[in-house]
């Protein structure tokens, strides 16, 4: 049943979005043929009203017309059930799970608001407070990498793990924003594991078709901007 | 009770530190429990929770493992085959399981804390009804998660049971003060028949606070920390 060819795995998802990035390299990674549907900016189908009432959010993973939201929730699922091909995302034991799942929730819940926040700051002081809190994760993700990667190229070790991909799936955005404010996130200064990091993720053949381009997202970001500028955020 | 080198900085009052003790009395393991004053950090939560500073933080030997949900997996991990599971067999399953809990953290504590938070009583009815809905889905989940048997877990008492168990208490506080009835038998009739089958369950009885102090706790706190007169 798991893994096999015949199974039905369709994604909803958008190209620019982080959360979807997530999803898309872990099956990737884990080389399940699967239906990318890209949901248009602005809009939201049927099909992803019918599959995620609650939340109306993508990604959303379908495997055997079950739905299946959020996308750390999303990549657990996938390294369960293709559990015999490709690396386990996640690692063996469960004190290393405990540290991946915890980082995770970390980067949920501080890195990334403050990472979008820089973007969606109505103010400069705002937008220096987002900045700020920005650096400060990826210092505190700079230490836990020391640790966890235990002299590796990734938190996952020798392969990509859960919480690469976690974190990996934010890589392309880092870098618009770093474009376009001008300013390092990662700096061989003061994150100089994470840069080397970034580097290795991002050169790996599954993520480098997933992630977008740099000059892509920037453009994104600047039409993001001009919609918040004019109007109250939606969602 | 299985022997192991645990203990859990917690606060009595926390559905956060509750769920984790509940599933460690499901589990039968033994832990030495070390009550924090939250308000006062001790330097003991300040080394082993340093990034968040905030209980629960789960001590094993020389381990430290913080956010709840992230400490149940740990104990269903690390302690797998001993005692009922904690989170379900199939991989679905457990992706449900772990949607529902993450639904839960999202909505139901802002919800109800909003109840006993509301300046007005305009304010009090939206999040009044904003806690049904909130509960009616939960039915649904209940409904399809149990598929028929006792709990979220099915036989056991599991994952969903003990995040969502751990606020019964805190449900029953709101209802007193705020004089509305949540968990509706007419609009959630699951939730209550599950509410009274978990609540005569060991893990419960041993690790809820009563409503009378919890009530009290919750007074005290909509008049010293949110600043809203506390009703009659």
């Amino acid at each position: 049943m798991a893994g096999s060819g015949n199974s039905e795995v369709k994604l909803l998802g958008a190209w620019a979005s982080p959360y979807v990035a997530r999803a898309r390299i872990a099956l990737n990674l884990k080389e399940v043929q699967y239906e990318f549907l890209e949901e248009q900016f602005g809009t939201k189908s049927e099909l992803l009203l019918k599959s995620n009432p609650i939340y109306k959010k993508i990604p959303v993973l379908i495997h055997d017309d079950k739905p299946i939201c959020e996308s750390l929730i999303i990549v657990q699922y996938i390294d369960e059930v293709w559990v015999s091909s490709g690396p386990a995302l996640m690692p063996a034991d469960a004190y290393d799970r405990a540290l991946h799942r915890f980082w995770a929730v970390y980067i949920d819940d501080k890195f990334v608001p403050s990472l979008f926040g820089m973007m969606r700051a109505p103010t400069e002081e705002a937008k220096a407070e987002s900045k700020e809190q920005a650096l400060a994760s990826l210092q505190l993700l700079e230490e836990a990498f020391g640790k966890i990667s235990k002299g590796k190229p990734f938190f996952g070790g020798d392969t990509i793990g859960y919480l690469d991909v976690a974190l990996g799936a934010f890589v392309g955005w880092m870098k618009a924003f770093e474009e376009m404010n001008g300013f390092k996130l990662l700096d061989d200064a003061k994150t100089p594991l994470l840069c080397a990091w970034a580097e290795n993720f991002c050169n790996n053949e599954v993520v480098g078709a997933v992630i977008p381009e740099t000059a892509k997202l920037v453009e994104l970001a600047k039409v993001m901007q001009a919609r918040f500028k004019s109007a109250p955020p939606a969602n | 009770m299985a022997e192991c080198d645990l203990k859990l900085l917690g606060m009595w009052a926390s559905p956060f530190v509750i769920r984790v003790r509940m599933m460690l009395e499901e589990k039968g393991l033994s832990y030495e429990y070390i009550e924090q004053d939250v308000f006062n950090k001790s330097e003991l939560l300040l080394k082993h929770n340093p990034t968040y500073q905030k209980v629960p933080v789960l001590i094993h030997g020389d381990r430290d493992i913080c956010e709840s949900l992230v400490i149940l997996e740990y104990i269903d991990e690390n302690w797998f085959g001993i005692g009922p599971p904690v989170l379900p067999a199939t991989p679905y399953e457990r992706a449900i399981a772990r949607f529902w809990a993450a639904y839960i953290e999202d909505k139901l504590l802002l919800s109800f804390i909003g109840i006993l938070r509301a300046a007005t009583e305009e304010v009090k009815a939206e999040k009044i009804a904003e806690t049904h809905t909130i509960l009616e889905m939960l039915e649904g989940a209940f409904k399809k998660c149990s598929a028929g048997k006792g709990f979220f877990g099915g036989d056991s008492i599991g994952y969903l049971d003990v995040t969502l168990g751990s606020y019964l208490t805190w449900i029953k506080a709101a209802e007193r003060i705020s004089g509305a009835k949540l968990l509706d038998e007419t609009k959630m009739p699951l939730l209550v028949e599950w509410e009274k089958r978990f609540l005569a369950a060991d893990c419960a009885k041993k690790t809820l606070p009563s409503v009378d102090q919890l009530e009290k706790h919750a007074r005290n706190l909509q008049v010293t920390r949110w600043k809203v007169a506390s009703a009659n």
